[in-house]
């Protein structure tokens, strides 16, 4: 009989109930899923049952506010996924996240119908501006709320399948892979903001009233939202929690450690790191989707190459290689922005790039370095790779 | 390539079998490689039988790893033949080909997954689909975690089973890397330098374990280590300047007075740095 069974059996004996055996059988994927419930809970409760003025209330500006930061939360997931996981550092995953952004953004400027500036029922304003007679062909169809949701995820997924195909096949890597994913978010920028690209150029597209019949004003619909980023961000969590844990993900960590060898074993390893950037992808055009309607404007401003870089950089302060790590760090960081720069906003960027130098000297393995420590007596964190091979 | 009807790779199990009814698995015949006009590989010819274990030696440049290479498929020649059994000509497949066709390569410097454990890294290396959605949706089978099993009990490791292999000693990692070859269930392992850096214990126990191997496989070892090599071989092929030079039994190879003289030197046993 084989002997990694019995090793496995013996770290599981059955143990009377007690508080500490209850934490051991939780896994990341419940702690993580339970405390985004709990805290999707709280802020409704507290936005809905207690008025104004009262210490527990939860203003419909924090609402929004929050589900901003889960928005980015999973896109630090889309960006750990290939980094940590792959090894691959994109420096472009803005463009993926903006691409689903304005996915989001047509079929909302298709939901305000003739109460726009001009009053024209078929055409959003900016194209009315533009003296345009009729819709580009690449907006037939945006109106549907099935159709933007299928774009939401085409649109990147392609992007990625392409980019990827073209660079991974022919085995680039490294801060060249870095550099070219730079270089396309920078380039989608500079075509979005054209005029002529049939997407609002400069001003992007805002000034949107519903989504899905429902007014985007009403705070309701803005704590549906926040709710429904949560579900997203859960959901998203637990796919990419499935990924590193089969059978693939450890081909991609292999893959990031020892290409050489992963092929001499027989895999093919272009294939899976294209995969893995076109579902990373997808998570990321996700986020902007439900990023658009919570802050009411999407513009080509998105793609620029700081935001992909500050991506990076929740997940750097996150810590690589968790998932967990990487909402915290988008979390943490955001809130952090949000704070810093209503007091010093000229400061934030020396305080962003202060920050990254020191998590990277005090905390190589970020703010998620120091929970394993915290945990160990509560034993949440132990015996995880056995379970997983029983 | 070689494919299968549905245009995924075909595994070594199912793939084209080598022909050995002549006894031979491995054939090399006047294979040149040049590089810039130097000769690493001049007219060599080589034939390795199925299920024995051969030693190469020579000093540095005679053209091992080259040859290990050519095999594998890294390095393409400038002439000559390599054939996998009588039939599989192996110049015409690449690196994952050459794999799964059944031929393993052990690295000079261990390669193993440092971030998995011993279990996963054998886990991955198992023949079997290699393709994106049978790996998402792998589960292992008893019968996969028996094989497991007995591959680390082969090569030694069972109770570092879930240790991470990155905090295996140097011996260790060897050994790994020779239980990963042993996992894709190869008919040839080539196994470059497999003692360099270990104690004599371990070096005592790889001895074991590659002796061990042949028969169900046919082994080829490249070693600087001339005890190690004594007490391994059967059969020895001495390489000089990219051709053989001498072949036979290790007490035929240090009576050979044209061995002595280019390789084993004055002193008789100068193997140690080559």
């Amino acid at each position: 009989m084989t002997n990694s069974t019995e090793i496995s059996n013996s770290d599981t004996p059955m143990q009377s109930f007690s508080l500490q055996n209850l934490f051991k059988t939780l896994s990341h994927l419940h702690v993580v899923v339970g405390t985004l419930f709990i805290a999707t809970l709280y802020v409704t409760v507290c936005n809905l049952f207690f008025s104004e003025g009262s210490l527990l209330h939860v203003s419909d500006y924090t609402v929004s506010l929050f589900g901003k930061y889960l928005c980015y939360a999973l896109l630090a997931l889309a960006v750990d996924l290939v980094w940590g996981y792959c090894g691959i550092l994109s420096l472009g995953h803005g463009a993926f996240f903006t691409l689903g952004g304005y996915a989001m953004g047509m079929y909302l400027m298709r939901q305000i119908g003739d109460r726009g500036v001009y009053g024209n029922p078929d055409l959003p304003d900016f194209m009315v501006f533009l003296s345009w007679t009729e819709l580009p062909w690449f907006w037939a169809g945006s109106s549907s709320i099935v159709w933007m949701i299928a774009m939401v995820f085409i649109g990147p997924g392609l992007l990625a399948y392409v980019f990827g195909s073209m660079a991974f096949r022919s085995r680039v890597s490294g801060v060249y892979l870095s550099i070219m994913t730079q270089a396309m978010t920078y380039a989608l920028m500079l075509a979005f903001f054209r005029n002529e690209m049939g997407f609002g150029g400069n001003n992007g597209l805002t000034d949107f009233k519903e989504i899905a019949g429902f007014s985007l004003q009403d705070p309701n619909t803005k704590l549906a939202l926040f709710v429904i980023t949560a579900i997203a961000l859960a959901i998203g969590y637990w796919v990419s929690n499935y990924i590193v844990n089969s059978k693939m993900g450890r081909v991609i960590t292999a893959t990031r450690d020892a290409e050489s060898r992963i092929r001499f074993v027989g895999f093919r390893p272009e294939h899976y790191k294209v995969w893995i950037f076109v579902v990373s992808a997808m998570l990321a055009g996700v986020a902007g989707a439900l990023y658009v309607p919570q802050v009411g404007i999407i513009n080509p401003g998105e793609f620029s190459p700081l935001n992909s870089i500050e991506m990076v950089i929740w997940v750097a302060i996150g810590g690589r290689c968790t998932l967990y790590g990487a909402i915290i760090g988008a979390i943490v960081v955001s809130y952090a922005k949000t704070r810093f720069t209503a007091i010093m906003p000229e400061a934030w960027l020396f305080a962003l790039g202060g920050l990254f130098v020191l998590v990277t000297l005090l905390l190589p393995k970020g703010i998620a370095g120091l929970l394993p420590n915290l945990f160990d007596k509560l034993s949440i964190f132990q015996d995880e790779k056995v379970k997983k091979n029983t | 390539m070689i494919i299968d009807k549905t245009g995924s790779p075909l595994t070594a199990t199912e793939n084209i079998k080598p022909d050995t009814r002549h006894g031979v698995i491995l054939y090399v015949e006047d294979v040149s490689v040049s590089f810039d006009g130097f000769k690493a590989l001049n007219d060599l010819n080589l034939y390795i039988n199925d299920g024995e274990l051969r030693c190469l030696i020579g000093a540095n440049g005679a053209g091992k790893t080259t040859l290990m290479d050519v095999i594998t498929g890294k390095i393409r020649p400038d002439k000559g033949v390599v054939n996998f059994g009588q039939q599989v000509n192996l110049l015409q497949l690449d690196e994952s080909e050459i794999a799964m066709a059944g031929i393993g390569r052990k690295f000079q410097k261990p390669t193993v997954f440092e971030a998995l454990t011993v279990f996963e890294n054998i886990e991955l290396s198992l023949a079997g689909d290699k393709s994106i959605w049978t790996s998402l949706f792998h589960k292992l089978t008893g019968e996969q975690k028996d094989r497991i099993g007995e591959i680390l009990q082969t090569i030694g490791l069972v109770k570092e089973a879930y240790y991470l292999a990155g905090r295996l000693s140097h011996g260790q990692k060897q050994w790994l890397e020779i239980g990963m070859l042993l996992a894709a269930e190869p008919r040839v392992l080539l196994v470059d330098e497999p003692v360099a850096g270990m104690t004599g214990q371990e070096t005592e126990r790889t001895a074991e374990l590659l002796t061990s191997l042949a028969g169900k496989h046919s082994v080829v070892v490249v070693e600087h280590d001339m005890a190690f090599v004594r007490s391994i071989a059967k059969q020895v092929t001495v390489l000089h300047q990219g051709s053989v030079l001498a072949e036979g039994t290790m007490s035929e190879i240090q009576s050979n007075p044209e061995v002595i003289k280019v390789y084993l030197g004055e002193d008789g046993d100068a193997g140690e740095k080559g």
